[in-house]
């Protein structure tokens, strides 16, 4: 914006070129102002950023390393005792096992649900755009929401779930739910699948958009069935974004806290809690600051290693451009 | 205003400024001393009672306190008891409290004291505060100084349903362990729940095992153990394994595991609505149990947590607590005033005669008219031993410790000696 600004404003000393050293001062002048309107401009989210997101990450990186209760300014050194600790507590290294298991269900499950039904809302159907939408709300919804919600919807013998099972005759089927340590992450997943499933449908179907039809018609002109054309053809062009769906999936589970918060607090006995509810725990709850940032260290190097390997290794070639040369695929 | 580049710049730049000064004034918003140039003096009060009827009647009392007082305009601001506890936790770290602010009292108050952010009382609450009832003040009172002014008071005891109790024919309420768990199963045997327990929010959980320690070891050893550290004492084992006891007859409602204390399938509902015989509730429990249920009326009784064979402590020392409100250091002479207002006896009238609270000055006494809370009344005023609220009592970290090993003990999870070495360790790590 500011560069073509810069640009008219050029013009009408083009016309007449003044002697060099006035053009080069008043080019040195422009730069200025060009920089000082940048600066302007970008200063308030800049001091936002800096204040909010940046100064308090390092001084939880800082404070992970003292004893301390959040009064005054940590103290007490105790160097990375709570980093081994963390990896002493039983809850935390839960907290991990439980944040891969969601990791690889939302991997084997989720997303081909969603894929599944995103190539079935790319076909002519009547009413495609109202199961689009439908599909797609939940998403919307907040997951404060979704959690009182589901919470009913599970609740033992009184809940919508209990009823359907019993009306259909699968009475044994229906159980403690969220209050069953075997049954609680399970449950779990049912409603973040139910929650986030319209997301990931609504990239896969923006992905679809953008798949050629005359590849798939040259496909089926060279006799390739249904499965073929989705396998060959439809499915390498919406690696892409299928890749990224990934990501943000998996950076999403990684983070999970406002659903189980709502619907479990982490419970029952631990069994539904993933690290940022331990943490949320150990900061607010229990005031063990200095621990919590421990937590929120690790989880943020655990997000950080994961967000640059994936970079590295799986999203370089969308981000070289292949996503229409299928260099990617070896051609 | 001739060059609209220049003035449209100087719009920025004001905005700007603009946007940075409100975001300082929003960051200090508790640094004013609330005076103004006018002489008027504003007093900020946080508060939790977010229910029915107390919600209007702390307003109006503000109210009340205004209209004697023209010179003070008070502001109250009143949230949920969670988002109290989180939104002080900010406030804490940032160094600057309401002016009057409340407080359970005990570990918690402490960790405030100690960081220098709450007013010693001592002498500023001299004359009147001494009529207060001993039992309503001691949470707040830290190595003999004054730091709450208590306005209800309370302990926890078995609220039940007579009428199931008749029902599965159990005539007396127990008064031993033995013969609680005997009504227990006698409850079981008639197919009725005997407990409702709010297993998510682990504090409802936590009172069992608190009281069966105070039973088996006195009421003065709770203090005691966190004072020495050490939590590992026999009698605290033998503490958990009554309430192994207990929770091995299968006790407790349906998906108790997952249930809250107040939401319309929780733990109150469930006794308020005559699905569950009884629960282990403080002196809020019929209001929350009419609140979130139906209510029981006349079918409601209340006994309380009986004795333990061989135990040192008697059927008559009491565990709970009660509400006060503390004052941040440097709170103006009008927020003392505020609570020798809230604490004189029309006021504690007004509270135990239309909030159900239980009186703090012995004047007020004589308004409790519900047999129940008259009964609470009693064994509070006859209690020969009080042990505070535990997560109230501990520093935070091992009050939730304590709330976590004893969920973990009703779950199944930890046995009575892991749960004393628990709350042992975390303890010593604390101190």
């Amino acid at each position: 914006m500011t560069s073509i600004l810069a640009d008219k404003r050029s013009r009408p000393g083009a016309d007449a070129p003044p002697p060099d050293t006035v053009r080069s001062r008043g080019r040195a002048r422009r730069r200025a102002l060009n920089w000082l309107t940048a600066v302007g401009f970008q200063l308030p989210a800049l001091v936002l950023f800096i204040g909010l997101v940046l100064l308090p990450m390092l001084f939880a990186l800082y404070a992970a390393f003292f004893r301390w209760g959040g009064f005054g300014m940590p103290e007490d050194y105790i160097g990375v005792d709570n980093f081994t600790d963390l990896f002493d507590n039983p809850v935390f290294m839960g907290d991990l096992w439980r944040c891969l298991v969601l990791v690889l269900l939302t991997l084997a499950l989720q997303l081909p649900f969603a894929l599944a039904m995103a190539v079935l809302l790319n076909q002519r159907l009547r009413g495609r755009a109202v199961y689009r939408m439908l599909f797609f709300a939940p998403y919307v919804l907040s997951e404060a929401i979704t959690g009182v919600l589901f919470s009913m919807v599970f609740a033992p013998d009184d809940g919508l779930a209990d009823h359907l099972l019993g009306s259909i005759g699968l009475d044994s089927l229906g159980g403690e739910w969220f209050a069953d340590p075997s049954w609680v992450m399970a449950t779990l997943f049912i409603v973040m699948t139910w929650k986030y499933f319209g997301f990931h449908m609504m990239l896969y179907l923006a992905g679809l958009q953008s798949v050629p039809r005359e590849l798939t018609e040259a496909a089926l002109i060279d006799g390739a069935g249904a499965w073929q054309r989705f396998r060959s053809v439809t499915l390498p062009l919406l690696m892409p974004t299928i890749r990224i769906s990934i990501f943000l999936a998996v950076i999403g589970a990684i983070q999970l806290f406002d659903l189980v918060w709502v619907i479990t607090q982490g419970g029952p006995d631990h069994h539904s809690e993933t690290m940022a509810v331990t943490m949320f725990q150990y900061g607010f709850k229990r005031y063990q600051v200095g621990y919590a940032s421990a937590i929120s260290v690790v989880m943020f190097g655990i997000c950080l290693v994961f967000a640059l390997a994936y970079q590295r290794f799986v999203l370089r070639r969308d981000l070289e451009g292949a996503t229409t040369t299928m260099r990617g695929d070896g051609k | 205003m001739g060059d609209p580049a220049l003035s449209r710049r100087g719009f920025l730049a004001a905005s700007a400024a603009t946007g940075l000064g409100m975001t300082a004034l929003s960051g200090c918003g508790g640094d004013s001393d609330g005076g103004s140039s006018d002489g008027t003096t504003t007093i900020e009060w946080w508060n939790i009672s977010t229910t029915e009827p107390a919600h209007t009647v702390w307003a109006q009392l503000a109210k009340k306190f205004e209209a004697q007082n023209p010179k003070v305009k008070v502001k109250i601001v009143q949230m949920e008891n969670d988002a109290y506890k989180s939104k002080m936790t900010a406030l804490i770290a940032s160094g600057k409290l309401p002016d009057i602010f409340h407080t359970w009292g005990g570990g918690v108050l402490k960790q405030q004291v100690d960081a220098g952010l709450v007013e010693d009382l001592t002498d500023k609450t001299k004359p009147w505060a001494d009529d207060l009832l001993k039992v309503s003040k001691e949470a707040y009172l830290i190595d003999d100084k004054v730091y709450g002014i208590p306005f209800d008071i309370g302990m926890i005891g078995f609220w039940y349903n007579k009428a199931l109790f008749k029902q599965a024919g159990i005539t007396e309420p127990p008064t031993t362990w033995a013969a609680f768990l005997d009504a227990v199963s006698k409850l079981k045997a008639k197919n009725i729940t005997p407990i409702a327990l709010a297993g998510k929010e682990k504090w409802p959980g936590m009172y069992y095992w608190a009281y069966l320690a105070m039973r088996t070891a006195g009421a003065s050893a709770l203090q005691k153990a966190y004072d020495d550290k050490d939590f590992t004492g026999p009698e605290f084992v033998q503490a958990g394994a009554h309430l192994k006891d207990l929770v091995a007859l299968q006790p407790f409602q349906k998906g108790f595991l997952n249930a809250a204390y107040s939401s319309p399938t929780g733990q109150a509902a469930s006794v308020g609505n005559g699905k569950a015989a009884m629960e282990l509730m403080g002196q809020w429990a019929p209001q929350v149990e009419a609140d979130a249920g139906k209510g029981l009326g006349k079918d409601l009784g209340f006994f309380p947590f009986p004795a333990v064979e061989g135990g040192k402590g008697a059927i008559t020392e009491v565990f709970g607590g009660g509400g006060a409100h503390a004052l941040r250091r440097g709170a103006p002479q009008a927020a003392v005033d505020f609570l020798k207002f809230f604490a004189s006896e029309a006021t504690d009238l007004e509270l135990v005669k239309k909030t159900g609270a239980l009186p703090v000055v012995p004047g007020a006494e004589s308004a409790v008219s519900d047999p129940n809370l008259k009964a609470v009344q009693a064994q509070l005023n006859a209690a020969t031993g009080f042990q505070l609220y535990l997560d109230q009592a501990y520093a935070p970290a091992v009050g939730q410790e304590v709330n976590d090993s004893v969920a973990a003990l009703i779950a199944g999870s930890k046995s009575p000696e892991q749960v004393a070495q628990s709350i042992t360790k975390v303890t010593k790590e604390e101190q």
